[in-house]
């Protein structure tokens, strides 16, 4: 925890930083009416880099080496990240709805080890589903893709 | 005047579109509450964009149905499968899950229900009673009080939190940085864009509310290896009755859990410290207290009503000052700018209709909660039967949905995974998330009450101290930002030192 914990102070100490820089750009005095807009966002980095700096001295002086993850965990937690990350990496090219389809066919598959029929009934009434209540229901449209175009969407 | 003004909102919130809105919130509410990874604070904000198009009477009558079936279906999840679904219904797992696993677990679901409903009837009744007077007084505020009020917010976050009061004060200035990240409305400057177009309209709430507590709760979930191993409850017409039956022999205890709740709930934050309170009051004039945590009634009373309670009184400062006290009653304020209306005293006056239907609303969602949950808590608690592999695929997309739906901006749903990473590395790390979200939220009011506060001292922040009213305010809020570095030494000087409770927060 402890690396994990100067890690995190540091990057927040750094962004502090770069708050107090953009701040300065655009002026953090008084100006015409009033406080100009660097006033508030510059002060709020100013006591983010004080305390981080106190936290980091705190995790500095800490002796708690326990990890930030159990090794084991690590995999059930990719488990869920790496497929989400595909999921939106792919909504852009494909719509929400198709890549929902996939996603959902795709994890129960391999990581649910489920029949293929039950795969392909969920993951295409779970679309079904999205797709009437938001582009039907609620006129809300999502991003949508060449199959969508084809039906007309 | 409370009187007429409550059967107004009583003729609004009666109409059967209104009640069928109601159903429709417990209904949905009590699903997202059962599910991991989606509790109150994300549900309602999935929901919000959704309800950009409807009269704001209906939308908030819709959301806080939701929000009361969010908190009932985390009494579900608690007692049947030992899961907490909001970090205030944590005690309630103390007896509720060993009362299901030796075969009351129907008793147990009664009575929590029982409770949450007494505690939130409780809190709304005293609200009829007491929001109009604050109203009236908050009405004569200027911008050095309601800035005064936002420091007070905030420093009860780092003082009472309970949490690493460094840490705490960190979360509640990303939510004012990320606040600020955008076109300046005042002056029209960019700030911290740094160049990027798509960083011009700045961080939405609802996103960052639906990634840091949606998806960095399901990354959570998957680390602990969640096994959904639940209990089962028989629930008859019966069991109900004679649980009913039983209840009355607590009345000591719901009458302390309802004030107990109530007085924290009007802070921030206040649910979660509310319930251990009451169950640790509770377990303290118990008559038999080695009960406690082997599956007492009791036990399950205490918590509940407590947490429903501070639940109903968080209202309390949303409508009168504009101040929401929890991170659901922040993304439904958020919601009421977006609807147009200005939250704070003035919502009285001008929309009477409003302020009054969502009080009404109160009541008749709650008589709708407990009749839904009691008849269909089988349904419901099936829910946590379907295979994880499933619900996270769902749970995630539903995010997604939600996050793009807010300004269909597929940037959005990156942001969103972000947020999640982010709220998974910081529960972690014991940042807590609540402040990030109402700094988030309040950010743009709080630097306009700033502003406005310093234009009218000619650049002097003394003004915080001079005017009676902020004066009283702020040197309590800064007694609060100096309590972590006061408490050791105090400690030292009792010679006692003092256990802390330290929930966990969502």
């Amino acid at each position: 925890m402890r690396a994990a914990d100067l890690t995190t102070a540091f990057v927040l100490i750094a962004g502090g930083v770069l708050v107090i820089w953009d701040s300065l750009r655009i002026g953090i005095g008084w100006g015409t009416d009033g406080p100009k807009s660097g006033f508030f966002p510059f002060w709020l980095g100013v006591i983010m880099v004080g305390a981080c700096l106190v936290i980091a001295a705190k995790a500095f002086r800490s002796a708690d080496r326990a990890p930030f993850i159990r090794p084991g965990a690590i995999e059930p937690v990719l488990k869920v990240l790496l497929p989400a990350t595909a999921f939106v990496l792919a909504t852009p090219w494909l719509g929400l709805y198709v890549a929902t389809t996939l996603y959902t066919a795709a994890y129960m598959r391999w990581i649910g080890r489920h029949s293929w029929l039950s795969v392909i009934v969920v993951s295409v009434t779970v679309s079904a589903v999205t797709f009437y209540v938001f582009e039907i229901w609620f006129l809300v449209p999502m991003p949508k893709g060449p199959l969508e175009t084809y039906f007309g969407y | 005047m409370g009187i007429e003004n409550l059967l107004l909102g009583f003729q609004v919130a009666l109409q059967p579109h209104n009640l069928f809105l109601a159903v429709i919130g417990v209904g949905l509410g009590t699903i997202i509450g059962v599910l991991p990874g989606l509790g109150g604070a994300n549900g309602v904000a999935i929901l919000l964009p959704l309800t950009f198009s409807m009269q704001p009477t209906s939308a908030i009558i819709l959301l806080t149905s939701l929000y009361w079936g969010a908190l009932f279906g985390g009494a579900i999840t608690s007692i049947l499968f030992n899961i907490p679904g909001e970090p205030w219904s944590v005690a309630t797992t103390f007896d509720g899950y060993p009362m299901a696993r030796n075969g009351q677990g129907g008793q147990a679901l009664t009575a929590a229900f029982t409770s949450s409903f007494v505690g939130a009837l409780f809190s709304v009744v005293l609200i009829t009673l007491f929001a109009p007077l604050l109203a009236e007084v908050a009405l004569k505020f200027g911008p050095p009080e309601f800035f005064a009020i936002q420091l007070l917010t905030f420093s009860s976050f780092v003082g009472l939190g309970g949490g690493n009061p460094m840490k705490s004060l960190v979360s509640i200035l990303i939510g004012f940085i990320m606040a600020a990240v955008g076109l300046d409305i005042v002056t029209g400057a960019l700030r911290l864009t740094f160049g990027f177009t798509d960083l011009m309209k700045g961080f939405d709430f609802i996103v960052a509310v639906i990634g840091l507590f949606g998806i960095g709760e399901i990354l959570l979930t998957m680390e602990e290896g969640l096994s959904f191993k639940g209990a089962s409850a028989k629930m008859s017409p019966r069991v109900v009755l004679e649980t009913w039956r039983t209840l009355p022999r607590y009345w000591r205890t719901f009458v302390r859990s309802c004030f107990i709740g109530f007085w924290m709930g009007f802070k921030p934050g206040g649910a979660t410290p509310a319930s251990f309170m009451s169950y640790s009051f509770a377990k303290r004039f118990a008559r038999n207290p080695e009960r406690f945590g082997q599956g007492d009634i009791e036990g399950v009373v205490a918590p509940e009503t407590a947490a429903h309670a501070a639940g109903g009184a968080s209202l309390l400062p949303m409508i009168t000052l504009g101040i929401p006290g929890s991170p659901t009653a922040a993304v439904m304020l958020g919601g009421l700018i977006i609807w147009g209306l200005q939250p704070g005293p003035m919502l009285f006056k001008e929309k009477p209709e409003f302020v009054w239907g969502l009080i009404a609303s109160r009541y008749t969602g709650n008589v709708i909660g407990v009749a839904m949950v009691l008849a269909f808590v089988p349904l419901f608690a099936a829910i946590l039967r379907v295979p994880f592999a499933i619900l996270t695929p769902l749970i995630v997309s539903v995010c997604a949905v939600g996050a793009y739906s807010v300004n269909g901006r597929m940037i959005d749903i990156w942001y969103m995974l972000i947020f999640g990473v982010i709220g998974y590395a910081f529960k972690k790390l014991d940042y807590p998330l609540a402040p990030l979200v109402l700094a988030l939220v309040l950010g743009d009011l709080a630097e306009n009450a700033l502003r406005q506060s310093l234009i009218m001292s000619q650049g002097s922040l003394l003004i915080f101290l001079e005017r009676p009213i902020s004066g009283a305010i702020t040197a309590v809020a800064l007694f609060f930002f100096a309590l972590p570095a006061i408490t050791p030494w105090l400690r030292r000087l009792r010679g006692a030192p003092v256990a802390a409770v330290k929930p966990r927060e969502t």
